[in-house]
């Protein structure tokens, strides 16, 4: 169980965060100051989200002129979609010990 | 992840040759759990806060519902993400079906999450579409 699923479910607990997340992912790249338009929260704010988005690995940016341009980085999610099936192999391991543990309690 | 109240929901279920009282020792008693799970300071009461320890780390759990030979559920917090473990033993005529059920964030942890505007599950269903779509 890597510890990638920490940063993930932490950068993206934040509601405005995630929003700005999910625009990226529906609409594709954005600038900033598109961004900014329809989040309800000032530039400043947005390019913070951003900047912590971009360190979890989950934006990419692309300058272009005086503009930065942000796009959704799908791949870095994949440990967050594996993890229902990470925690069943977990716990089918698990039902494996225990009945092992039931057998020998017999004796 | 089918459905959105279905994300972030594990279950794994077991016929067992034995009795749902030597079942829930196994399930109870820290120096048996430590045999087939981890070390723990666990006790079969409500409200007890106790951790699970491996080499890896340590998930961090509190005690919701203790029903002795039945029923046992408690919390699982582990990588930033809270979840519950629920135990059901169900008694049939040769053994115990056992039943684990570990589901991601309750309704109330959601709520938590003041002026979310669409919560974890929502998030999930919506990213369940995206990904569909471009992976």
């Amino acid at each position: 169980m890597p510890h990638a699923h920490d940063v993930l479910f932490k950068t993206l607990a934040d509601p405005t965060r995630r929003a700005i997340f999910e625009r990226l992912c529906r609409q594709g790249e954005q600038t900033v100051g598109a961004l900014t338009a329809r989040s309800g929260v000032s530039q400043p704010a947005v390019s913070k989200h951003l900047g912590i988005l971009k360190q979890a690995g989950l934006v990419r940016d692309r300058h272009e002129g005086r503009q930065t341009h942000y796009s959704a980085q799908l791949r870095a999610l994949a440990p967050l979609v594996d993890w229902t099936r990470q925690m069943a192999g977990f716990w089918q391991g698990r039902f494996d010990h225990l009945e092992a543990l039931l057998k020998r309690m017999d004796q | 992840m089918k459905e959105s109240t279905e994300t972030l929901s594990v279950v794994v279920e077991r016929e067992l040759p034995h009795p749902p009282e030597k079942i829930w020792r196994a399930l109870t008693q820290p120096h048996l759990i430590q045999e087939w799970l981890m070390q723990s300071d666990f006790k079969p009461l409500v409200d007890h806060r106790f951790n699970f320890r491996a080499d890896w780390g340590a998930v961090d759990c509190q005690v919701l519902a203790v029903e002795p030979n039945k029923m046992l559920s408690y919390t699982w917090a582990a990588y930033g993400l809270n979840s519950v473990v629920t135990w059901t033993l169900t008694s049939t005529g040769t053994g115990t079906h056992l039943r684990m059920e570990q589901s991601g964030f309750r309704p109330e942890q959601r709520q938590a999450y003041q002026g979310a505007k669409g919560g974890w599950q929502q998030f999930f269903a919506k990213l369940e579409q995206v990904l569909a779509r471009t992976v």
